[in-house]
C-alpha cells in the first residue's frame, strides 16, 4: 500500500525521539513512558484520521464531512467535560458551545464564499476551529469552577447584598473569559514575527504560492478568534447558571468534586 | 443534606439576639435560611409577621443585611465596596456618612479595601450592609477573625447600631462572654434543633445555668 509507505517514512524521525528517551533515562526525568505513549498515540490517531479524510475525499459527499465534524465536536465536548469535573452538565454545555462556534464560523466562511464547500477545506478548517474552541471551553469551565469554590464567600456576600447570580458571578466570568481568549489573541498579534503558523508552513512546503498561503492563514486566524470567543462566551453564560438556583442561591453540591 | 431539623425560635424586633451552640449545630445555616441564601426544605421564616418564602429573595436580602466571618469586600475602593449593594438597588447612599456610622475616618473612602486592617475591613462590611438600610442585621461570628481590640470595637458598634437605629441584630457567637456583653435574647442550637431560648437575665441566672455549661463544655 502506497499510503502506508508515505506515513511510514515519518517513522525515520523516531531517531530524534530516541534521543529524547535516552536523555530522559540518563537524567531520570521519568518521562520515557509518557513519551512512548505520546508517540504511539499520535501515530495511530494521525494515521487513522489520514485514512478517514482520504476516504471522505473519495466519497465526495458533504454529508460525510458534516458527520465527521459532528463526531469531532462530540469528542471535543467529551474531552472538555472530563477536564471540568464537578461542573454540572459540562458535556452538554461544551458540545453546544463548540458546535455553535464551529457552525457560525464555518458557515460564515461558506456564506461569504471565502472557501469552497469541499472536504479539502472544511475538514482541516473545522478541525482547527473545534480544537481551539475545545481549549477555550476547557479553560473557561475549569476557571469558573475553581474561582467559584475559591471565592465562594465573596459570591455569597454579593448575593446577600441583593445581587443576582449573574451580578455576583460577573467578576469571575470576566476573568475566566479573559484567560481563555488571551493566549490566542497574543498568538495572533505575534504571528508572522515570532512563529509561522502550521497551516501556512504546511502549504508552503507543499509548494503553494506563499501569498496564497498567507491569505488562507489570515482567514484561519480570524476564524479562530471568532470561534474561540463564541465558544468561551457561550460556555461562560451557560455554565455559571448550574452553580446557582433560580432563587439566586449558590448550590453547594456541584462544587465538591 | 438536612442540617436544621427543628427550629422554633423568635428573635425580638429591635433587640440583639445571640444564636449560640457547638460547632456544627447549624448556626450559620440558620442565618442563611433567614435571608434565603439557602432554601429551607420545610418550615417557614417570618419577617415582621410575613412569611419570607413568598418574598422575592433579592428584595428580602435588601431588608436583611448580613455580615460574615470574613469581610469579603470587593471593589477598587472602600467607597465602592460600601456602595455595592445600594448601587445595584438603584438607591442613593452616602459612603462618608456610613463610614462615620461604623467609626471609620472618611479619608479611608478612596483607599484600596485590601490595604485596611481586617478589623477596619470588617467595619466596612458592616457599613456595606447598612447602606441598604436593613431592618435586620445578621452577623455570622463577625469577630472570630479579629484581634482583641478590633473585636471590642465591633461589639461596641453592634450595641451602638442597636441603640441608635433600633436595628434588630441576630448574631452567631461562640463565646459566652461575648453573649454576656451583647445579648438581649439567647437562642441555643444543638444538632440542628433549637434547645431553648432565654431573655438575657434568665440566661445568666440559675435558669440558664445548664445551657451555659453545655456551651462552655463544648467550646
Amino acid at each position: 500500500m502506497e499510503g502506508l509507505e508515505t506515513v511510514g517514512s515519518a517513522l525515520f524521525t523516531l531517531g530524534l525521539v530516541a534521543v529524547a528517551v535516552a536523555l530522559s533515562l540518563y537524567e531520570r526525568l521519568d518521562l520515557e513512558k509518557d513519551i512512548g505513549i505520546a508517540v504511539v498515540r499520535s501515530f495511530v490517531q494521525l494515521a487513522a484520521i489520514g485514512y478517514v479524510i482520504d476516504y471522505i475525499f473519495g466519497l465526495d459527499s458533504l454529508g460525510a464531512v458534516v458527520l465527521l465534524l459532528a463526531g469531532m465536536t462530540a469528542f471535543a465536548g467529551w474531552t472538555s467535560a472530563r477536564r471540568a469535573k464537578g461542573v454540572p452538565r459540562a458535556f452538554a454545555v461544551a458540545v453546544g458551545a463548540i458546535g455553535v462556534a464551529a457552525v457560525a464560523t464555518l458557515g460564515m466562511l461558506l456564506a461569504l464564499d471565502v472557501v469552497p464547500p469541499t472536504a479539502r477545506y472544511l475538514i482541516p478548517l473545522g478541525g482547527m476551529v473545534i480544537g481551539n474552541s475545545m481549549n477555550a471551553a476547557s479553560l473557561t469551565l475549569t476557571r469558573i469552577r475553581d474561582d467559584l469554590s475559591e471565592q465562594r464567600l465573596k459570591v455569597e456576600a454579593a448575593l446577600a447584598l441583593g445581587a443576582t447570580s449573574r451580578q455576583a458571578v460577573n467578576p469571575i466570568l470576566r476573568t475566566a473569559l479573559q484567560r481563555a481568549m488571551i493566549p490566542l489573541i497574543d498568538a495572533t498579534k505575534t504571528t508572522g514575527i515570532i512563529f509561522l503558523p502550521g497551516a501556512m508552513v504546511g502549504m508552503i512546503i507543499a509548494g503553494a504560492d506563499p501569498l496564497e498561503a498567507v491569505r488562507l492563514q489570515i482567514v484561519v486566524l480570524y476564524m479562530l478568534l471568532g470561534s474561540v470567543s463564541i465558544a468561551a462566551i457561550l460556555v461562560g453564560l451557560l455554565s455559571y447558571r448550574s452553580f446557582f438556583t433560580p432563587r439566586h442561591q449558590l448550590r453547594s453540591a456541584p462544587l465538591e468534586y | 443534606m438536612e442540617i436544621l431539623r427543628g427550629i422554633d425560635a423568635g428573635m425580638p424586633e429591635g433587640g440583639i439576639s445571640c444564636v449560640v451552640g457547638p460547632s456544627g449545630a447549624g448556626k450559620s445555616t440558620l442565618l442563611r435560611a433567614i435571608n434565603r441564601l439557602i432554601e429551607p426544605t420545610s418550615g417557614e421564616v417570618y419577617l415582621d409577621g410575613e412569611p419570607t418564602s413568598g418574598m422575592d429573595p433579592l428584595l428580602l436580602r435588601r431588608r436583611v443585611g448580613m455580615v460574615f466571618q470574613l469581610p469579603a469586600l470587593f471593589g477598587a475602593s472602600v467607597e465602592e465596596a460600601i456602595l455595592y449593594g445600594a448601587r445595584l438597588a438603584g438607591r442613593d447612599a452616602e459612603a462618608d456618612r456610613l463610614l462615620e456610622m461604623v467609626g471609620l475616618d472618611v479619608s479611608l473612602g478612596g483607599r484600596d479595601p485590601q490595604s485596611l486592617s481586617v478589623g477596619q475591613q470588617q467595619r466596612v462590611s458592616v457599613a456595606r450592609a447598612l447602606a441598604l438600610e436593613p431592618e435586620v442585621l445578621l452577623m455570622d461570628e463577625p469577630t472570630s477573625a479579629l484581634d482583641e481590640a478590633a473585636r471590642r470595637r465591633i461589639e461596641e458598634l453592634v450595641r451602638e447600631l442597636n441603640a441608635s437605629l433600633g436595628l434588630t441584630i441576630i448574631l452567631v457567637s461562640h463565646h459566652l462572654d461575648q453573649v454576656e456583653r451583647l445579648a438581649d435574647h439567647v437562642v441555643l442550637l444543638a444538632a440542628g434543633r433549637s434547645e431553648g431560648e432565654w431573655g438575657r437575665e434568665e440566661f445568666f441566672s440559675r435558669e440558664g445555668e445548664r445551657a451555659r455549661q453545655f456551651i462552655s463544655g463544648r467550646s
